[in-house]
């Protein structure tokens, strides 16, 4: 199908993109959710703000040990960016998961975190390292979201209709980090049926999220706090899994989970 | 909105709605109707076209998105006459029936061997996973694109 009419917005600054949101604005940065939407009719807003010339937003840098990711990276930037690489290496795996090369092409690691699908592999990363999400709007100004607050439902967000994703802050990983994705999909590149981002710093730090488990990448804290007391990958594991009722699925995610821990170890 | 164009080295201007897809200007207003549509949501691969250089999903880009870019579609592959070499490849080794996805697999190829010159088995299967092909079983199509590659290391020693 095609999409129904719309009005067309070509911002070239993030105060015109801004201005032009608001209750029957969508913002449009790689397209590749948003226009399957609008070729389905799924989505018809009365506007598209198209945000891809503005070029304000299209940064990846590392500053003060942190990660600054602007909303119109692509997820082919992020795969190949060698400061994401060599600072969060949960990224780079968990990207090239994301669908296949023509997408990642276009799709934005931003529109990946606004979408909110929960077997998208990037919201789960992010989730894992505690990323931050910085949102703006042309009435309410600037606001910062945890992971934890920021995705609230299968493509709902804490993000008001006329705030936008802006930049997404992914902190420094705990010293001597190691990290692991761990996804199963019929096909690769495929939306994966679930998936776990494991990081471990030694007994101190431990993070799991797990994907496909349940509206939202899922935390696992009782998990986390087994692995830092001594538990077992397989036990850590097993606690993981139990989030979820189905037994395939539970049986799939906790040997993902397994799997992650291990490798991260 | 007016646009303008380049595809395949060639300027293309025309007057489009905000919501006409790249797909659709490439195929009704510039004629170039090599460039097929399937499933009009990224899954498919077979509008699959290069913009500036990389593979994209023509059925998932505005047509305006792509104002003042360069565009290159399977009708740019050959040149002067003579087919490019993973079109010829292709004929060799079978690696298309209907036809209809051939477009996107040959542009995703070429945007493959571009970047990975020497690709494994599982890199050129995993470079195409995501173009859909319901005749061949892609045996054909992974081994066409071997062949490009392995014949152009010969050249190169």
């Amino acid at each position: 199908m095609k999409p129904a009419p719309f009005d067309y917005a070509a911002p070239r600054t993030l105060d015109e993109a801004l201005g032009a949101l608001g209750q029957d604005a969508k913002p449009l940065a790689g397209g590749q959710s948003l226009v399957p939407l609008l070729n389905f009719r799924f989505a018809r807003p009365a506007t598209i703000v198209d945000l891809n010339g503005v070029d304000e937003l299209a940064y990846l840098r590392r500053s003060g040990g942190t990660l600054w990711i602007g909303a119109l990276i692509r997820q082919a930037t992020l795969e190949r960016s060698a400061v994401a690489a060599a600072g969060w290496p949960l990224l780079t795996r968990a990207v090239a998961h994301v669908a296949h090369p023509a997408i990642r092409n276009r799709g934005t690691v931003g529109g990946s975190v606004a979408h909110a699908d929960p077997a998208a592999e990037l919201p789960v990363a992010l989730t894992a390292l505690d990323a931050r999400f910085h949102v703006r709007s042309a009435a309410r100004g600037a606001r910062t979201i945890a992971a934890g607050d920021f995705f609230q439902a299968p493509l709902m967000t804490a993000l008001e209709p006329d705030e936008l994703l802006v930049e997404i802050e992914v902190p420094p990983p705990p010293d001597g980090a190691r990290a692991a994705f761990a996804e199963h999909a019929r096909t690769h590149g495929d939306f994966a049926l679930a998936g776990a981002a494991v990081v471990r710093a030694g007994t101190e730090h431990a993070a799991i999220a797990l994907l496909g488990a349940g509206p939202t990448p899922v935390r696992v804290p009782d998990a986390e706090r087994a692995l830092c007391n001594g538990a077992s990958a397989a036990e850590a594991a097993r606690i993981a899994g139990a989030e979820l009722d189905d037994d395939y699925r539970r049986a799939l995610t906790a040997e993902l989970v397994r799997r992650a821990i291990e490798e991260a170890a | 909105m007016r646009i303008e164009v380049e595809i395949n080295g060639r300027p293309y201007a025309g007057e489009v709605e905000p919501r006409t897809l790249l797909s659709d200007f490439i195929r009704h207003e510039a004629g170039l109707t090599g460039t097929h549509v399937g499933c009009e949501h990224g899954v498919c691969g077979a509008c699959t076209i290069q913009l500036d250089g990389e593979t994209v999903r023509s059925c998932l880009m505005l047509a305006a998105q792509a104002n003042g870019r360069s565009l290159l579609t399977v009708e740019g592959l050959a040149g002067g006459g003579d087919l490019h070499p993973l079109q010829e490849a292709f004929h060799e080794r079978h690696a298309l029936q209907c036809g209809f996805c051939t477009p996107g697999f040959l542009l995703s190829a070429e945007a493959l061997l571009r970047e990975r010159p020497d690709p494994s088995e599982r890199e050129v299967r995993e470079a195409l996973a995501g173009n859909l092909c319901r005749c061949t079983g892609y045996e054909g199509i992974v081994k066409a694109v071997l062949d490009v590659a392995a014949a152009r290391r010969a050249e190169a020693a």
